[in-house]
């Protein structure tokens, strides 16, 4: 195959950036996205120009490093895939693509399609937790779950924190992501004695770190390559409103 | 020139003496303590976020110190612990299968092929109950049963079902529990989190652990962070081998320098290959994807009985299939530890039976166990990875049986620790995959993550207090002349690789690296093959520092100059493997040496020459390395030829 590539380059935050295009030949389809780009890198290496700076690591979809917004879809057209785990026989011979960064005021461009999402890290250090510190624990088989609680709980957990629900939303809203550990947390009888503090910690850490509002546009789920499922925002808003009307703020338990 | 000598035996590991399963409480009650008061003066240093470095920052905060953390990733929940996927293990026998501590300490002793220390592995099996509490407790959401109690199921080298689990992502989910506990660590003000940060450099001070040289991957800023000991999470080295199972970024580079600071090197040459894994597709493969280990609880390996069979898998009678693990192996079938599979597959391939383009790949058929459990039931248990390998080959492995390959996946070796994970340098410490314990010469499926935890979250926070409470160290900073040493050091490095400037990539160079590693020191070792592997390795690595084209400067992020730093590293470590695999002539779990096999083709052992690991001391660039020997003593499970059949 060959393809025209449209790279967003940006040298470093204070650039202003643009889209710079580079012909690949020779692809195969049995390569990854990632490796494509590998390619591209090898070439411009040896010519003497910067390489293409992205993130990733893991190469099997589950670190959340990964992170591209290709030809306007976050981690490119195939549903549930990461970036890294997209293939080239998903394009056509020929065909241009454009590559960007996630963009989103919470996550300020690093360098050409890396970005910065520690407000992440700092949103689950609001919160996002079960307060349990080393050697505290109860034998496992005390308190026992039901599987429908654990397994719902499990589909939620299953969220990667690359930011593709942000890169997504229209308002650059974290809420996807917030509300998926509230619900896996939520779930489980572990998670209840701080559930009304959480809640709050995690919106209001959410809403410092610049993210937009959740207006129910709906475009997460479907960018997210876990499918977290959109009724975990509504679940958020449900204890978000429990938690205020009980005046939660920091009374755990209450 | 000779390629090593030997040197003083290692005496002590530190073990209290006494029965096997007292010496951990001994040892608990025997270590000093740090009063909590004391705590907030003294700070550690832990470099990784995996499950071993990231449950043993935040545990180490909750007691009280002050810690200092860091990862090369954009966040610590990004660690490589994250890619496991099967299961931990854990000794509680909830099925009443006839589990017990004794049982996993003996099939992990006997799983590491008798290379593995008595006293590490018992203490590994004893505190593996308390990780499951551990986890439950943080809301780990593990698979349950419809009574809402935890699911088990069985992985390979064991007869009873004692692996946990949470769907194909274990790793995940744990990892995000010490990940969690972490960050409430971080917001509380008592872990420093320092991301995208990578450790070039050990900084001693009067043969003491007291710092790390860093290198902010954003800036390009280099600094010198001190501390009053330095813990090293750093995971393992498989990525020597170019195409493994690890994430990119996974390097060597923190152990190495420790090693050349004088930290022993153990059992470099013990490397874990994987079975299953997706075959690779061509030159432009840049890692290699595991299938997890617990598919061979459902799915039946088999080739064509015939060579050169190209018909599709389908049209291939059943009589004309051989089921070679079954065959071989009865009485675990397709379950029989990691090393056995992975060379049954290649001794299949090597006879002209493989299939699939390359011919270098073997089925992994779920058609009996849809036919057997419906196909919800296999979704249900796979789903996750049955879509990924879709995904990656284009294949739908419900219709089509998939195809699998070995790959490299982990790597026993490590830094030497002693009973309290403490290396040969007071002060370091090592933990996790990072370390050489508790593994032997094959990891069973399912123990990485039992034992980084088990590291992580109990073991190291007791030793290490026992390590404190010897100070007071002296005060020191980043202006100690050996710190300013240690980071010229550095800075001249960075300058080195920048300014060779020649005409090739990185990756080329790490590619050839890998692929003589592969060839030479793999799957099967052989004198000849090694001898001529290190030839090529010392003429690579030449080449690597004359022709090495690293683009960009130093002062920015820079990921061409990143691989270039872990790839230097990587061509003294191959070297360093080969000499190891060629020096134990014997093969024992991984490390199959072809001179040495049973008339039936497993690995012949040599006890009465290699039953102790190898401990390598490096001495200076291009000088032979020193071996020490640490003798290994079975007193509880006595070292038999291993058999699975």
């Amino acid at each position: 195959m060959n393809l025209t590539l449209r790279i967003w380059r940006q040298k470093g935050p204070e650039d202003k950036g643009r889209m710079v295009t580079y012909p690949v030949d020779d692809v195969s389809p049995d390569m990854s996205f990632l490796e494509m780009l590998d390619v591209l890198n090898e070439r411009l290496i040896l010519s003497g120009e910067d390489p293409v700076a992205f993130d990733h690591d893991c190469r099997e979809g589950i670190c959340g490093m990964c992170g591209l917004m290709i030809n306007g879809d976050a981690h490119g057209p195939q549903r549930g895939t990461t970036a890294c785990q997209l293939h080239m026989r998903q394009f056509k011979d020929g065909e241009t693509i454009d590559i960007e960064p996630w963009r989103a005021s919470a996550f300020p461009v690093v360098k050409d399609l890396v970005v910065n999402r520690s407000a992440f890290d700092r949103i689950i250090a609001a919160g996002g937790y079960v307060t349990a510190p080393t050697g505290s624990a109860p034998e496992a088989h005390s308190t026992p779950v039901a599987k429908a609680n654990a397994d719902a709980a499990f589909e939620s957990a299953a969220c990667i924190g690359c930011g593709a629900c942000v890169a997504a939303c229209p308002n650059g809203s974290g809420m996807l992501f917030t509300a998926a550990k509230l619900t896996q947390l939520s779930l489980l009888p572990q998670g209840q004695p701080e559930r009304y503090t959480r809640v709050i910690g995690m919106v209001d850490a959410h809403d410092e770190a610049g993210f937009g509002g959740c207006t129910n546009a709906g475009e997460c789920t479907p960018a997210c390559p876990k499918g977290i499922p959109l009724d975990t925002i509504g679940r958020l808003n449900r204890d978000y409103l429990t938690a205020t009307a009980k005046g939660a703020n920091n009374t755990p338990g209450s | 020139m000779e390629l090593f000598t030997e040197g003083d035996p290692i005496a002590d590991t530190k073990a209290p003496a006494g029965p096997v399963e007292k010496r951990w409480e001994t040892r608990r009650f025997e270590a000093k303590l740090v009063n909590p008061a004391n705590r907030r003066k003294m700070t550690v240093i832990v470099v990784g976020t995996g499950l071993a470095g990231g449950s043993a920052a935040a545990t180490l905060a909750e007691q009280g110190y002050h810690v200092k953390s860091y990862c090369y990733q954009d966040s610590p929940r990004r660690a490589h612990s994250i890619a496991a996927q099967g299961g931990i293990n854990a000794a509680k026998n909830y099925r009443n299968d006839g589990d017990s501590v004794h049982r996993l300490f003996y099939d992990t002793v006997k799983g590491g092929d008798f290379r593995s220390r008595e006293s590490n592995v018992h203490r590994l099996a004893e505190v593996s109950v308390n990780i499951i509490d551990q986890c439950v407790a943080q809301g780990v959401p593990f698979a349950r049963e419809y009574g809402g109690l935890l699911d088990t199921r069985s992985f390979g080298g064991a007869q009873v079902q004692r692996t946990f689990y949470a769907r194909g992502q274990t790793g995940q989910q744990l990892l995000l529990g010490a990940y969690q506990a972490l960050e409430r660590q971080i917001g509380l003000g008592n872990v420093e989190m320092n991301a995208r940060h990578e450790m070039l450099e050990l900084v001693l001070v009067d043969g003491k652990a007291r710092g790390i040289v860093v290198r902010d991957l954003v800036t390009g800023e280099i600094s010198t962070e001190m501390a009053d000991a330095v813990v090293l999470a750093s995971g393992g080295y498989g990525n020597v081998f170019y195409l493994s199972t690890n994430a990119k970024g996974c390097n060597v580079t923190a152990t190495w320098r420790a090693h050349r600071k004088g930290a022993y090197f153990a059992n470099p040459c013990y490397t874990q290959i994987h079975p299953t894994c997706i075959p690779v597709s061509g030159d432009h493969q840049s890692k290699l994807t595991l299938m997890s280990e617990s598919l061979r609880n459902d799915g039946r390996v088999w080739v064509p009985k015939t060579k050169g069979d190209d018909r599709n898998p389908k049209d291939i009678p059943e009589d004309e299939r051989d089921y070679y693990l079954e065959r071989i192996y009865p009485s675990f079938g397709n379950l029989v530890p990691r090393d056995i599979a992975s060379r049954a597959a290649k001794n299949v391939c090597d006879e002209g039976r493989g299939v699939g383009p390359t011919k270098l790949g073997v089925y992994l058929d779920f058609a009996d166990a849809i036919n057997r459990l419906g196909r919800k039931a296999i979704e249900a248990k796979y789903g996750n990875l049955f879509e990924m390998y879709e995904r990656i080959t284009g294949e739908d492995p419900y219709e089509v049986p998939m195809r699998i390959y070995p790959a490299v996946h982990y790597t026993m070796g490590g830094l030497w620790v002693d009973y309290d994970l403490q290396s040969n340098i007071p002060g370091l410490f090592v933990i996790g995959e990072a370390n050489f314990s508790d593994h032997g010469a094959n990891r069973l499926g399912a123990s990485a993550l039992m034992q980084g935890l088990a590291d992580g979250y109990f073991v190291l926070p007791t030793t290490i207090a026992n390590y404190l409470a010897s100070g007071p160290l002296d005060k020191v900073d980043a202006s100690h002349p050996a710190a300013i040493e240690a980071r010229n050091d550095v800075e001249d490095r960075v300058r080195r690789l920048l300014a060779v400037n020649g005409d090739r990539t990185v990756d080329s160079f790490h590619r050839e690296l890998g692929q003589i590693m592969w060839e030479h020191c793999g799957m099967e070792r052989s004198e000849a093959g090694l001898r001529k592997a290190i030839g090529e390795i010392r003429s690579l690595r030449e080449a690597f520092w004359q022709r090495v084209k690293v683009s960009g400067t130093g002062e920015e992020l820079n990921q061409s100059l990143e691989k270039a730093g872990r790839v230097a590293d990587f061509f003294e470590l191959a070297e360093l493997m080969c000499i190891d695999a060629l020096h134990r002539e014997e093969s024992c779990g991984g490390h199959f040496r072809a001179e040495h096999q049973t008339p039936d083709g497993e690995a012949q052992r040599d006890d009465d020459r290699f039953a102790y690991v190898a401990a390598w001391e490096f001495t200076a660039d291009g000088e032979p390395s020193v071996l020490h020997k640490e003798d290994l003593k079975f007193e509880y499970v006595h070292p038999t030829q291993r058999s699975y059949k």
